[in-house]
Order: C-alpha cells, then sequence, then structure tokens
C-alpha cells in the first residue's frame, strides 16, 4: 500500500513529463497544462497522505524498490526513505509546485512551447522529489542532477536569445563544479563506512568508537562544496541572478524555493556526519554569512526586478547556512519553508508585473502599478513585509531564530546577518516603492495596456500570501508552541539545546531586529517614495555603487581568472601541443612514404639484380653465423 | 678406418665443394642466359651434395647418402619442371636471355 502511494508521488510527475514530451504538440495548450498541473497535484495529494501518517506515527517509512548497484563490499538499494524531512520537504515541494504550474498554465499561454514548458517542469518536479525521498546518496545524486538539467533546460527555454542560452550554460558548468565535490564526498563516505543509506550510515557514525574524523572533515567539505554550488553561495553563487534569464514561474520554482534549497537539505540530511566536523560547521557558518551580507549589498541598487529578488535570494540561502553551520538544522528547514512561502511569492508577483508590462523587467521604468494591479500590490507587499522580518508574519519568526542562533554563537556574525537583513529590509521596500508607487514611467503605450493579471495568475499569489502571513506559527518563539522543533527532533543526533524560554536579551535582540527592519524599511520610503528617487541610468552611476551596480565585478574576475586561463590553455594546446603531436604523426607518415617511393625502385624486376641481393643475404647470414660462432 | 678417406683427406673434399659452388654463385651472378644460370644452380647443388657424401663416408654415417639421393631426385624433378618453365617463355619471348624477364614485376 504504502509502496504503491509512495510511486504514485514519485511517478506522477515524471507520467506527466512523457505524456507532454511525446504528445504535448497535439493535445493543445490547455490539455498539456492541465495534464501537467494535475499530475503535481496527485504527488502532493499523496504527499499530504504520508504528512499525516508520519505526523501520527512518528515512525519512517523505508521503501526499497530494489538492489541497484553492488561492488565488493558496498551495496546500493534503490528505495525512498520517508521520514519527517523528506516529507516536510516533499510538501512544499509539490505544494508550491502545484501552485506554480497553475499560474504557468496563464502566464505561459502565449508561448507556442508550452507544453514542453509543462514537460520540462515535470521532470524537474520528478527529480525534485527524487532527490528528496532517496533513501541514500547516490539516489540523491540522481535527483541532483536532474533538478541540474531540468534548471539548464528552463533557464534556457526562450533558446533564441543567446544571452539566455549563456546563462543556461553558466548555471549548468557552476552547477558541475560543485557536483564534483558532492561526488568525491559521496565516494568519501562509501569508502570510509561501506554504505551510502542514510539510516545505515547514522547507526554506523553513532554507534562507532573511533571514527576517522579527518577524512569525514574532508568528505564533509566536500559535501559542502556540492551545496554551495547549488545553493548559489560564494564562491559558485554567479549563476544563480544570471538564471533570471528564464521565465519567471521557473525562477519563482526552481531558483528560489525549490532547487536552490537542495543543498539545505542535504547538509540537513547528513547532520550526522557535519556534526563531527566542527572546523567545516565554521567554514559553512562564514561562508553563509558573508555570502548574505555580499548579495544584499549587491541586491541594494540592482534596476532589473528580478535580479533584486535573485540577489535577495542568495543572501537569505546565506542566513539558511549561516544557521546550519551553527548546527541549528531545524532553524535553517524553518526559514527554507517560510522563505519559499515568500520568495515563491514575490516572484510570481514580479512575473505578474512583467506579464503586465509586456516584458519589462527594469524598475526604473515601472512605477505607480498599485492602482492598476491591487492584488499583485497586496501579495507582494504582505510577502515584502515577511521578508523584512515585520512582526507576525512568518519570515519575522524564522529570521528572528537564525539571528538569535547566531547571537549566542558569535557576535561577529550576528552583526553581519544583521546587517544583512536590514538590507533586505531596505532593497524589499525600494522595490516595492520603485514598482507600485507614485507615477508610471513607462510608455503611454504600456499604461494603456496596465491591468491586472487573470486569476489563474492572482490565485496562486493570494494562496502564497496568505502562506507567508501564517506560516511563522509552525515554529513560534515559545517551546510549548514550537510544532515544527518537535516534529524534526528525531532527526538530529544532537539533543537540541535546552529549550530556553524567552529571556530579555531574547526580545531585546528581537526588538532590535525589527527596529532595523523598520530603520531599512523607512530609508526605502524616504529614498523612493517621498523623495521619488528613480536610480540613475547605467552610464551615469558611479563610485561604489558603481561597483556594487556590476556586483563587485566578480564576474569579471572569475572570467579573467578561470575563464581566460581555461581558454589560454586550450589555444596552447590548440597551437603547440596538437600542432607538434599531428606533426609527429604525419612525420610517420610522410618518412614511409618517402621509404617506399625510393625502396620501390628496387622491385624493378632485374632478376639479375634479384639473385644479386639474394646471394648478399645469403652471404651476410653465413657470415654472421660464423662469427657469432666465435 | 680403411677407406678412401685416407688416400686423399676430407678437407680436399670441402675446398672442391667450396670451389663448386662459389663457381655456381658467380654462374648465377653473371650470365645472363638462363640455362647457364639453372646449370650453375645444379652445380651449386651437387657441391652441397658433394659434401654430404663426404662427411656421411667420414663419419661413418649413412644417412647423408641417403639424403644425397633424396635431394638428387627432388633436383631432377625441379629440373624437369625449371626446363618445361624455360621452353614455354622461349615460345613467348623469343629468347631466355634473364633481363628480359621483367614481366615478373608487380
Amino acid at each position: 500500500m504504502n509502496t504503491n502511494i509512495a510511486l504514485v508521488l514519485v511517478l506522477a510527475p515524471f507520467l506527466g513529463f512523457l505524456i507532454n514530451v511525446f504528445f504535448g504538440k497535439s493535445l493543445g495548450k490547455s490539455v498539456s497544462g492541465m495534464i501537467g498541473t494535475v499530475s503535481v497535484v496527485v504527488s502532493f495529494v499523496a504527499t499530504l497522505y504520508f504528512f499525516m501518517q508520519i505526523n501520527n506515527t512518528k515512525q519512517p517509512l523505508s521503501i526499497a524498490l530494489f538492489d541497484w548497484i553492488q561492488i565488493s563490499n558496498i551495496k546500493v538499494n534503490f528505495g525512498f526513505l520517508l521520514d519527517q524531512l523528506s516529507v516536510l520537504w516533499l510538501l512544499f515541494v509539490t505544494g508550491i509546485g502545484a501552485l506554480i504550474h497553475l499560474y504557468s498554465f496563464s502566464y505561459m499561454h502565449d508561448d507556442e512551447k508550452m507544453h514542453s514548458f509543462f514537460a520540462y517542469l515535470n521532470l524537474f518536479i520528478f527529480f525534485m522529489i527524487l532527490l528528496v525521498v532517496g533513501s541514500n546518496l547516490l539516489v540523491l545524486f540522481i535527483g541532483w542532477e536532474g533538478v541540474g538539467l531540468c534548471s539548464y533546460l528552463l533557464i534556457g527555454f526562450w533558446y533564441k536569445n543567446q544571452h539566455f542560452n549563456d546563462a543556461a550554460k553558466k548555471a549548468f558548468i557552476m552547477n558541475r563544479i560543485g557536483d564534483l565535490g558532492l561526488l568525491v564526498g559521496i565516494f568519501i563516505i562509501g569508502n570510509l563506512f561501506s554504505t551510502l543509506d542514510y539510516v545505515s550510515l547514522k547507526t554506523a557514525i553513532t554507534g562507532a568508537t573511533n571514527l576517522n574524523t579527518y577524512w569525514i572533515s574532508i568528505a564533509a567539505f566536500c559535501l559542502f562544496i556540492g551545496a554551495c554550488g547549488k545553493s548559489a553561495q560564494i564562491p559558485l553563487y554567479t549563476w544563480l541572478p544570471d538564471a533570471m534569464a528564464g521565465p519567471t514561474p521557473v525562477s519563482a520554482l526552481i531558483h528560489a524555493a525549490t532547487m536552490v534549497t537542495a543543498g539545505i537539505f542535504m547538509i540537513t540530511r547528513l547532520n550526522f556526519v557535519f556534526d563531527l566536523a566542527p572546523q567545516v560547521q565554521t567554514i559553512i557558518a562564514i561562508i553563509g554569512a558573508i555570502t548574505a551580507l555580499v548579495a544584499a549589498t549587491i541586491g541594494l541598487v540592482q534596476n532589473d526586478i528580478k535580479k533584486v529578488l535573485a540577489y535577495s535570494t542568495v543572501s537569505q540561502l546565506g542566513l539558511m547556512f549561516l544557521a546550519l553551520g551553527l548546527g541549528a538544522y531545524e532553524v535553517a528547514v524553518f526559514h527554507v519553508i517560510t522563505h519559499a512561502f515568500f520568495k515563491a511569492c514575490l516572484f510570481l508577483g514580479s512575473g505578474s508585473v512583467i506579464h503586465g508590462l509586456h516584458g519589462e523587467q527594469d524598475m526604473r521604468k515601472m512605477g505607480g502599478l498599485k492602482k492598476a494591479m491591487p492584488i499583485t500590490y497586496i501579495t507582494m507587499l504582505i510577502a515584502s513585509l515577511a521578508i523584512s522580518g515585520i512582526p507576525l508574519f512568518s519570515g519575522f519568526f524564522s529570521k528572528d531564530e537564525i539571528l538569535l542562533v547566531a547571537f549566542e554563537h558569535s557576535i561577529p556574525l550576528w552583526v553581519v546577518a544583521s546587517i544583512a537583513s536590514i538590507m533586505t529590509a531596505f532593497y524589499m521596500f525600494r522595490l516595492m516603492y520603485l514598482t507600485f508607487f507614485n507615477e508610471f514611467r513607462g510608455t503611454a503605450e504600456q499604461k494603456h495596456h496596465l491591468h491586472e493579471s487573470p486569476a489563474l495568475i492572482t490565485f496562486p499569489l493570494i494562496v502564497l500570501a496568505v502562506l507567508a502571513t501564517i506560516g511563522g506559527i509552525i515554529s513560534l518563539p515559545f517551546p510549548e508552541y514550537n510544532w515544527l522543533n518537535g516534529y524534526l527532533a528525531p532527526l538530529f543526533t544532537k539533543v537540541a539545546t535546552e529549550e530556553h524560554g524567552l529571556g530579555s536579551t531574547e526580545y531585546l535582540l528581537m526588538t532590535l531586529a525589527v527596529i532595523g527592519g523598520v530603520v531599512g524599511i523607512a530609508i526605502a520610503y524616504i529614498k523612493y517614495n517621498k523623495q521619488n528617487t528613480v536610480p540613475a541610468e547605467d552610464a551615469a552611476i558611479t563610485g561604489f555603487s558603481k561597483v556594487l551596480y556590476n556586483k563587485y565585478y566578480v564576474d569579471e574576475i572569475y572570467n579573467f581568472v578561470f575563464v581566460k586561463t581555461i581558454n589560454e590553455l586550450s589555444r596552447f594546446f590548440r597551437d603547440i601541443v596538437e600542432t607538434s603531436l599531428s606533426a609527429l604523426v604525419f612525420g610517420f607518415g610522410k618518412v614511409t612514404n618517402e621509404i617506399g617511393f625510393y625502396g620501390k625502385k628496387v622491385q624493378n624486376g632485374s632478376i639479375g639484380l634479384y639473385l644479386f641481393a639474394f646471394v648478399l643475404g645469403l652471404c651476410a647470414i653465413v657470415s654472421y653465423l660464423f662469427l657469432a660462432q666465435q | 678406418m680403411n677407406n678412401i678417406l685416407n688416400q686423399i683427406g676430407i678437407e680436399n673434399y670441402i675446398f672442391l665443394s667450396v670451389i663448386l659452388f662459389c663457381i655456381g654463385v658467380f654462374g648465377v651472378l653473371y650470365r645472363r642466359n638462363a640455362i647457364i644460370v639453372f646449370m650453375s644452380i645444379e652445380i651449386m647443388l651437387n657441391a652441397v651434395n658433394l659434401l654430404f657424401v663426404a662427411f656421411s663416408t667420414y663419419h661413418q654415417d649413412a644417412q647423408g647418402q641417403v639424403f644425397v639421393f633424396f635431394s638428387m631426385a627432388v633436383a631432377a624433378a625441379e629440373v624437369a619442371v625449371g626446363l618445361a618453365i624455360l621452353v614455354s617463355i622461349f615460345r613467348n619471348l623469343g629468347s631466355i636471355t634473364i633481363d628480359n624477364l621483367k614481366n615478373l614485376k608487380g
């Protein structure tokens, strides 16, 4: 029974993919969209079933399908592990996935390749589910690579634009660098413990007495590199902002809510490994904090509405990694969930705006959309309040917990994270004011066509806005009302740090964070609403903001250090190594040819000459034998 | 050891057969008439036969003599075939100078 439902859960999107990819064109847009959406809804329903069951029984379900690989002493099963973590992840992957399918139904309706869009989207959901439910690291790796592939396909969905293709390739290659780390990490773990199965790994690690912590640390670090690539952390984050080239539903689903959280999922899944490597945890925390700050500063000055959200995503992911590095896995998971709600809402809202403006993404050409698009405005406002950490919205609780954890462990990290949060509030409301307030700055033509998006677009927005508002209740800062921590507790080996009630320090910190958020909003209000500043044209940007606007020139630096070097190297190989190698090979041919040319003159048919050569050869052999005897 | 080798030493047989062989070799190399080349080859063959017989007697072993019979039989067959080929060449080309046999060139 459970096995069958689990198979339905996993295979429904895959079936949707198969139907859409083979028959989508002939089925027509509406039917293919419907199939795509329904298949994800089916998965969502199946997930709900498992969620109810596991929430009641508190027993993880292990579903073994078949033996997959057996090499010497390593045996890998193909199976699923449905426990608290994976079911939670599935809930928002399939839930938000279903909403975004619904949204795409309307958003992509004018696109001639709508069926393949839904096919890729379904394939993505399938691989994401596989990544999450896999019972061992190899199944996770299949999903991991699969979502990377789908991300590539969807970023480059409008493949006729070469810039979009480049962005897709960049995302794919950057991810590949991380994936190498992940793979090496998996190999080391397989070598150390002879198993890749989560449950047996946990048993092996918790039961062992003398663990080889040196190699475990290296494995943890390699896995972290993999997570860095997938979850866009420094130094592998530059692909995510470029990935905004894809259609907006893709940005919302893959590059905000689900795929980029795969790294966090993997680290949470292997928390018992990371707990053994405190140095690596420190690195994770520091990288997370730096990423949060750097991405937030870049987000301050971006003018492309999706780029702002992209850097905001990187920044928020950084905060999650900060929490992971400090061992507060449940806090990171909490922020993943609330972030999925409000960031998906923001992206879908920006998609609605872009849709309304017929493809315009530059905020300098927006403004005053409040009246024309009230639902989009209100939902995005709610999501912005949530991400800025305004009390009672979901983001407040999750961000506050991260800041609290950071404060407990290290003041500098807390300061960095707080600054990043203040900046978040600022750039989010900069986005809001530039987009929705004051006068419209686009063309009269666009102004004439301004309209609220259709219901299929606004419905997911409303649902997500509601979730972004109330999402915080799953983990309230009072131990007795904290459902999430209790739910996730069986996953973690460490006994959760004793549940402390909120002391005066915590209240102070909370107040500080809220004040910070309000200050960020206030600055944005004064600058972009009161004074009605419009960001300068690209050419007029100077000073430090130019550095920020150009993203610290990281792309240029990478280009110079890596791409140029590799290009030079390949030029060297092409011009020097290959040339000399082929000269060598051709040389052999030429010499043989020459020998043949002169040698054939001997074969002139003169019997006298043959006989002479024959006698000479005989004499040579005889004299050799004669001499050799001596 | 009461045989002919007591009167004439084995080394004389060796010298004779070497001389015969060399005559054969030079005949093969210098003459252009196919029949003469053929005869020279026979001389070489017989030089070897002579050596066989001489050593056979020297070692008091009949094997060498048996071998010579075989080789003479084979040589006879070979001569028959060779001469037949030569006749056929003469009919086709009107001469048996080996310089004319360049048609063998591939």
